[in-house]
């Protein structure tokens, strides 16, 4: 039970969504966009969040299409985790998708929310950082476009008002060789201890991280150590622990130390199943 | 002073069959609204936090859990709740093998069988243990439960041979 009230709009427009999210704010009813809600549910429910309003943007047809054309797989952010699984346009971002929480919540929870909520690991965001998604942002100003690497930084970084409406991936990652591995503490569903995630284009091997810092990541300094293949294996990962951008976490899921301990045997998992492809 | 009075919305959907309307905050959960407004105790309360599965329920044929939906968001959905799947042969097979022991837990798991049963009638192990890992059972060691669900999956499968 969530025990404050609320005001709900569901917009039929991005248009509409930017203008009610700004004439809600100046009303002060903290206005908060609403998509799949499993987070804003549970939040609410703890006290932890309290919106005035929320803008629920399921209704606007843009953030609803899946559709793979001769260029690129467009996905609204209001699209479902299972729905991406099931049409499988792009293998890696279906494994990762299919890796958080269980079946029934995927079914709820949206791409939008999983890379622009609250909680750190967002995995979903692994398979767009490494296929160099472009994301498409509606805002005050109209929708703009801009590839992942200049607006997700930990997280995605968006202006007041400002929602995700689209991601866009070109066409040539889809089919890339590809590993995904997500570690847990125990059993086959929940947060990760590590979730690494990797393609190879060109010989080269590209990876990205969660669970690993509190927040995902992908780096060019890691990639670069992993793929020098005059240094042995093990010499590679030790180097590219070193070279993780912020401590590793540690909670409940796992100690730092025994992340490391997990994370260095994945990595090395991760470059074995991909140099020989 | 300025008023307090909660904004109501009014909502209409279908829950087993019929059509309802009532008016909602748009806080409510609809867990709670099938249960308090409704008498349809059958989906429960475990967790509130889409952990557990005992508040699963069919929405235009999808599993989801009741404790993470506003009740708002179910205006124009047709939902179905254990209540519905009365009879079904999923509850059936849940019966003949004897897969609940409190049966907290079962009107979940058996709302959720039913939703694989329609979304994947030719659903594998994998994807059947892959959708059961939705739902937790205190009481079982899970034994009975797959095998009633499986049992389900069987007799699908060899009706479409015969």
């Amino acid at each position: 039970m969530i025990p404050f009230n609320f005001e709900y709009y569901k917009p039929l427009s991005v248009e509409h969504a930017v203008e009610w999210f700004q004439l809600l704010q100046q009303q002060g009813k903290k206005p908060v966009y609403y998509a799949g809600g499993t987070e804003i549910i549970t939040w609410a429910r703890t006290h932890a969040i309290r919106p005035g309003a929320v803008i629920d943007l399921k209704a606007i047809p843009e953030c609803n299409v899946m559709d793979l054309n001769e260029d690129q797989l467009i996905i609204g952010a209001c699209v479902t985790l299972s729905a991406i699984s099931a049409a499988n346009h792009f293998e890696l971002l279906s494994e990762t998708a299919s890796g958080v929480a269980d079946q029934t919540v995927r079914n709820k929870i949206t791409l939008g929310g999983n890379i622009c909520g609250n909680i750190y690991y967002r995995e979903a965001v692994l398979p767009l950082l490494l296929a160099n998604t472009r994301m498409v942002i509606a805002g005050i100003q109209g929708l703009r476009e801009s590839s992942i690497h200049q607006i997700f930084a930990q997280k995605l970084r968006l202006e007041n008002g400002e929602f995700l409406v689209q991601t866009r991936t070109d066409r040539s990652y889809l089919s890339l060789p590809f590993i995904h591995y997500k570690k847990r503490q125990i059993g086959n569903f929940g947060y990760p201890l590590v979730t690494v995630a990797a393609l190879k284009k060109e010989h080269q091997i590209y990876t990205a991280y969660s669970g690993v810092c509190s927040f995902p990541f992908r780096s060019a300094l890691i990639d670069h150590t992993l793929n020098d293949s005059s240094t042995p294996l093990a010499a590679r990962i030790e180097k590219a622990i070193e070279q993780l951008p912020a401590p590793l976490l540690h909670n409940v899921e796992g100690s730092a130390r025994y992340r490391k301990f997990v994370l260095k045997q994945t990595m090395a998992d991760a470059v074995y199943a991909l140099e020989s492809r | 002073m300025p008023s307090r009075e909660t904004v109501m919305y009014a909502v209409e959907f279908e829950v087993n069959g019929e059509n309802r309307t009532l008016q909602v905050r748009a806080a409510d959960i609809l867990l709670y609204t099938l249960r308090d407004s409704f008498g349809l105790t059958g989906s429960k309360s475990g967790c509130d936090n889409g952990d557990c599965g005992t508040c699963t329920l069919l929405v235009d044929n999808v599993p989801l859990k009741a404790c993470l939906m506003l009740t708002v968001e179910a205006n124009g959905r047709r939902i179905k709740t254990i209540e519905g799947l009365s009879n079904s042969p999923v509850q059936h097979a849940f019966v003949r093998n004897q897969a609940f022991q409190c049966g907290y837990c079962t009107p979940g798991f058996i709302v959720n069988c039913e939703g694989l049963r329609i979304v994947n009638p030719h659903a594998n192990e994998e994807t059947i243990q892959v959708w059961l890992e939705s739902n937790i059972c205190r009481c079982t060691s899970y034994e009975e439960i797959h095998r009633a669900v499986k049992e389900v999956f069987s007799m699908r499968n060899q009706n479409v041979k015969s």
